[in-house]
């Protein structure tokens, strides 16, 4: 395969499964979250276990691994295209005059920070929420709270983390 | 109150950040 074959395919697979991510999160940012608490107020109406019960789970295990494979995707990428290197782009490109390179970094650091914090603070914690591991009220309570301002800090982050990725070939706003 | 509560302030957020950190990447890139 050559490289143009493999650089082009890696890009798509970046873009599909980013698209399953940031869909995802978007979801439980928009759409969950206000309809939990919609679910909760309505005292008469039939509850949210059904939500935590059938779409959590798999909504979740769609989310954190389309997260994993955009970030490897997204490396291998880097490593493919001659133009750029994972130190260059990690660094931001300081001193190399490349603005593309520099705006590719930022982009690739803000999507590293949000693979963390969707495996390390918002799934630990939605399997707290979920009761698939044991957890006390309390524990459940304050997981709930780190896993919802885990996912906001990711949606705020991915707004930024969007414009940067499109525009390391295209150009900034300014 | 946290602006990340609400999704409007989320948003918000995202997009003063993005603002920031274009400034930052120019200020880097033409370091």
């Amino acid at each position: 395969m050559d490289s143009i074959m493999m650089l082009s395919l890696e890009r798509w697979v970046h873009f599909l499964a980013g698209v399953t991510w940031i869909g995802l999160l978007y979801f439980f940012n928009f759409v969950n979250a206000p309809a939990m608490a919609a679910a909760n107020a309505d005292k008469e109406g039939p509850g949210p276990a059904a939500i935590g019960k059938y779409i959590m789970p798999r909504a979740l295990a769609w989310f954190r691994w389309a997260a994993v494979v955009t970030w490897v995707s997204g490396a291998m990428y880097i490593v493919s295209a001659g133009h750029y290197s994972l130190h260059g782009v990690f660094t931001l490109g300081v001193g190399q005059g490349n603005v593309g390179l520099t705006t590719l970094g930022m982009g690739a650091w803000l999507g590293t920070i949000m693979l963390f914090n969707v495996w390390v603070l918002i799934w630990p914690n939605q399997k707290k929420v979920l009761g698939l591991v044991a957890a006390t009220d309390a524990e459940k309570a304050r997981a709930r709270r780190v896993a919802f301002l885990a996912s906001r800090i990711n949606t705020a982050l991915s707004i930024p983390m969007l414009l940067f990725m499109g525009a390391a070939s295209h150009s900034l706003p300014f | 109150m946290n602006p990340l509560d609400s999704i409007s302030g989320t948003i918000i957020t995202g997009v003063v950040l993005a603002v920031i950190l274009t400034v930052v990447i120019n200020a880097l890139a033409g370091a």
